[in-house]
Parts: C-alpha cells; sequence; structure tokens
C-alpha cells in the first residue's frame, strides 16, 4: 500500500512538473506564416528559412546568420551608441529590418563604427557587409560603391544659436566662420557654393563648443544630425529650409546586383506595408516630422 | 598621382600650414624648455619643483588630451584664442619638456669641474649656465633634439582634428572627395611630410659633424 502510494505520489508530481514546463516556452513563437514574431529592439519579424539565389550574398549571409554593419555610432537619431554598447537609431533599424529578413535576428548583428573617412574602404574589404550610416549618394561614391534606396532624403541645413537673428540662410554665411566635418559634402559646398570660411573638425559634436561661445557662426551638415543637436541642445535652432538634397542609400559592395535588388525590394515591401513609417516613428520621428517614404532609385 | 596634381595648390596650403605651426611651436618649445631645463638645475629648490611639476605633467599626458584642454576648456575659463593659436600653445608647451629633458641629459654631460670653475670666477648662476654650461650642453644633444623636432613635426597632425586647416587636413578632405584614390592620397601626404622631416634629419647631421662635442 506504501509504494502504490508512493508511486502515485511520483506520478502525480511528474505530471504537473511537465505541464508546468510545458507551459513556459520560450519568447519567440512561430505563427502560422513561418515567421518568428518580435524579434530585437524594433520587434521585426525574422524570416525562417528563407531562401536565396545559390552562390548570392543572402544565401551566404543568411546561412552563416550572421552580417555584420556599419553604421554610425555618434549620430543622435540616426545611429547612436547607447550605453550598452550597442547603437540606436533609424538607421539601426533600417539595418535590423534588411538582417530580419535574411533570417538573421538582431543579436547575431554585428554593428562596427563606419564613419565619413571609411565607408568606402570598408566596404572594398569586405569588413562590413552593407553600410547604413547617413550615407549620401552621389556620383563619385558610385564608382567604388553601389547603393541600395533611397531610405531617406535629408538635405543640407544651417544650425545657429537661438540669440543670432543675422543669419537666415546659407547665403548669409559668405565670409563667416562655419563649422563642419573635414572632408563631408557639406563642408564642401557652404565653401564652394556660398563662400563660408571653413572651420574643420572630425567630429560634428566638436563644433558645439565654438559655436556657443562665438567662435563660429554656425554649423552646417544635414537636418536631421543637427536636429537630433538641437533635440539635445535647447540653445541652438536650425534656419532656413533644407537647400540640398542628400538621399540617403544603403552601401554594399561593388556590382553585387543580386544583394542590391534585394535590399531594394525589402525597402519597397517595408514602405508599403508601413513598417517603414513605424521604424520612423519609432527612432528618428520621436523628433522629426515623418516625411513619406522617397521614391527609390533602382539602376 | 593625378588627383595630387590636380589638387596641388591645396596640398601646398596644408603643407605651408604645417610649416608655419612647426616653426612657430618649434621656437616657441626651444624657449621654453630651454628655460625648463635652467629652473630644473637652478640653485632654487621653488624653481626646481616648479619645473619638475610641470615636465612631469605635460609630458604624461597625451597631445589629443592638450589640445582638447587649449580649445575647449579655456573658453570656459574665459580665454577665448583663435584656433591656431590655440593650437601653437598647444604644441609648444607639449613639446618644451621633451626639449627640456634632451637639454638636461647634456648638462649633466658637462664635467662638474666647468661649473665649479666658472663658479670660483665669480659668474652668477645665469652666466654659469649661458657662457659656460649651456653652449657645451647643447652641442652634445644635437641628435635627441633633432628627435624631438621631428615628432613635433609629426604631431602636428592633431591640430587638424580641433580647427586648424593642415597637411592631413588635406588628404580627409581628398579621400573623402576622391573616394578611389584614397591610397595615392596618403602616399602624397606622406610624401609632403617626408619632406620635412628629411632635411630636419640631414640638418641633425651636418650640424653635429661642425659642432657636436663628444666626450
Amino acid at each position: 500500500m506504501r509504494q502504490a502510494r508512493f508511486t502515485l505520489a511520483v506520478f502525480v508530481v511528474a505530471v504537473a512538473g511537465a505541464l508546468t514546463l510545458n507551459s513556459c516556452g520560450d519568447s519567440s513563437k512561430t505563427s502560422s506564416t513561418g515567421n518568428a514574431e518580435a524579434n530585437g529592439p524594433y520587434q521585426l519579424a525574422v524570416k525562417i528559412d528563407p531562401k536565396f539565389e545559390a552562390g548570392s550574398t543572402m544565401e551566404k549571409l543568411s546561412k552563416a546568420k550572421k552580417i555584420t554593419i556599419g553604421t554610425k555610432f555618434d549620430q543622435p537619431l540616426f545611429g547612436l551608441k547607447g550605453p550598452d554598447g550597442k547603437p540606436r537609431g533609424f538607421d539601426v533599424a533600417i539595418g535590423s529590418l534588411v538582417a530580419s529578413r535574411l533570417g538573421i535576428p538582431y543579436e547575431n548583428i554585428e554593428w562596427v563604427e563606419t564613419v565619413s573617412l571609411n565607408r568606402e574602404p570598408f566596404l572594398q574589404q569586405g569588413r562590413v557587409d552593407i553600410v547604413v550610416a547617413t550615407y549620401t549618394i552621389n556620383d563619385e561614391r558610385k564608382k567604388v560603391v553601389d547603393f541600395a534606396g533611397p531610405y531617406y532624403e535629408a538635405g543640407q541645413s544651417i544650425m545657429v544659436l537661438k540669440s543670432n537673428t543675422d543669419v537666415k540662410g546659407p547665403e548669409d554665411l559668405r565670409g563667416k566662420p562655419v563649422c563642419s566635418v573635414e572632408g563631408s559634402t557639406p563642408a564642401a559646398r557652404i565653401v564652394k557654393d556660398y563662400g563660408a570660411n571653413l572651420v574643420a573638425t572630425d567630429a560634428y559634436s566638436k563644433c558645439l563648443e565654438p559655436l556657443r561661445n562665438g567662435q563660429v557662426i554656425a554649423v552646417t551638415t544635414d537636418n536631421v544630425i543637427l536636429a537630433g543637436f538641437v533635440d539635445q541642445n535647447p540653445e541652438f535652432k536650425l534656419v532656413g529650409e533644407p537647400f540640398t538634397k542628400e538621399p540617403y542609400g544603403i552601401g554594399v559592395k561593388k556590382n553585387d546586383d543580386k544583394l542590391r535588388a534585394f535590399i531594394n525590394d525589402v525597402l519597397e515591401d517595408a514602405e508599403k506595408d508601413g513598417t517603414w513609417k513605424r521604424l520612423w516613428q519609432e527612432t528618428a520621428g520621436k523628433v522629426l516630422p515623418t516625411p513619406s517614404p522617397p521614391v527609390l532609385a533602382r539602376y | 598621382m593625378k588627383v595630387i596634381l590636380e589638387n596641388f595648390g591645396l596640398f601646398w596650403l596644408g603643407f605651408i600650414s604645417t610649416l608655419k605651426l612647426l616653426g612657430v611651436s618649434g621656437i616657441g618649445a626651444l624657449l621654453l624648455g630651454t628655460l625648463m631645463a635652467s629652473l630644473r638645475v637652478s640653485p632654487f629648490g621653488s624653481f626646481r619643483a616648479l619645473s619638475a611639476i610641470y615636465t612631469e605633467l605635460l609630458r604624461n599626458t597625451p597631445l589629443t588630451l592638450v589640445f582638447f584642454f587649449c580649445v575647449f576648456v579655456l573658453p570656459k575659463l574665459g580665454i577665448v584664442l583663435d584656433f591656431q593659436i590655440s593650437a601653437i600653445v598647444a604644441l609648444t608647451a607639449y613639446t618644451a619638456p621633451f626639449v627640456a629633458e634632451a637639454l638636461r641629459s647634456g648638462i649633466n654631460g658637462v664635467p662638474i669641474g666647468q661649473a665649479e670653475a666658472a663658479r670660483s670666477l665669480g659668474l652668477r648662476f645665469d652666466q654659469v649656465l649661458t657662457l659656460v654650461v649651456l653652449p657645451q650642453a647643447v652641442r652634445m644633444v644635437i641628435p635627441p633634439l633633432i628627435n624631438v623636432f621631428i615628432a613635433l613635426t609629426k604631431n602636428t597632425s592633431v591640430a587638424g582634428g580641433f580647427f586648424v586647416f593642415e597637411l592631413f587636413s588635406v588628404g580627409k578632405r581628398l579621400a573623402n572627395l576622391h573616394g578611389s584614390a584614397v591610397v595615392p592620397i596618403l602616399v602624397g601626404i606622406a610624401c609632403f611630410y617626408l619632406l620635412i622631416t628629411v632635411p630636419l634629419g640631414q640638418l641633425s647631421q651636418r650640424l653635429e659633424a661642425r659642432i657636436a662635442l663628444v666626450r
């Protein structure tokens, strides 16, 4: 009798244990469409077992379940490194989106800092697979890398002290000291087209102190980068309308047409089904107004 | 190669700017360094301490940090300088301790009998230094001194990140404009630096041959 009771007790405990363990499943459940849901900080659906053309970069990346993405680490709203060492922003969200369509979850993405100078060399050397880093598409760069997108259209703008009433647009900067990053397109343009005195450094954040104490009159670069600084520093303001068009693209290795076409398809789908808008509103859209997504330039 | 020739004017502007930084900072560092070395061997304890503290502080601080202090912290303390002047101040302050230490090793190399004989003739400390000891000391330390100035030449590139346009800034600007020719551009920049450092090395050898004192 005692032995039977003991056996019954063990059996009950075993069944109860099995039921309990069964009910705490893992966090990513699979839905009937074959996608795992809500992965990573941007709640993206990671494609399960995507099929790609044999020999293509997409197949290589999705089989390895790893991707290296170059992005900025110091641009508020687009790519800003957080205290956990990982960048956050719209560029990061778009990169995660591309990875998720390759079947690569957010945790497997390796983020590498790419600054203006090393975006092309890193792509050429294969140090990164794609670059999503406020990367303006232009013909000079197309000689050495290829672009998918654009996924956003920024424009060059000017930031001054809130108390400044003299500067209303780029024409007012002629002969005045203006800060920007050495070698960037906005820096070259403000000198060539508007005759400003360029005071150059290697990071936009270094321009803020000279602006505060009056050593430079204005800081110029893409409006989204400036908007991030205005958001964090209320003593600055943007003036005038953006006076150029800077289409941000996703850089890929030259002549990898299949990868480029794939990324363009991913962007087009995201723009159609509202993912683009959602990712924007969760990142840069917290400060900037939500535009309509730009027309893709397939070539 | 074509990129270098097309933009030669820009290279030249950067080169001149680097030369200007080198020249003014070099002379400043020489003067300040000699002063610091003299203070270090003076008979007054407070002067010796002052020089020792300055040398240790500036020698062990990275140049970028010294620049950072001059360009970003000084304005907060009320001293707003033109960017080129800030760069020269930073470079001078950083290089002076190296000059001072090189000179001090030369001073130590002058036989003590020289200083004693000068003192017994009734010469004051500053006269002992300027008339007897330093002339002999400098002739002994020409290689290390030229070393310091070659290092200064290369250190001027740090100014490029702090709002001064010099040779390395030219490299950054052109590399971004011509992404397909980054390597030739950097080689061109290196050649311009060599244009400064190689003659400095030659000068060192010539000076040594003529006025060096080997004990």
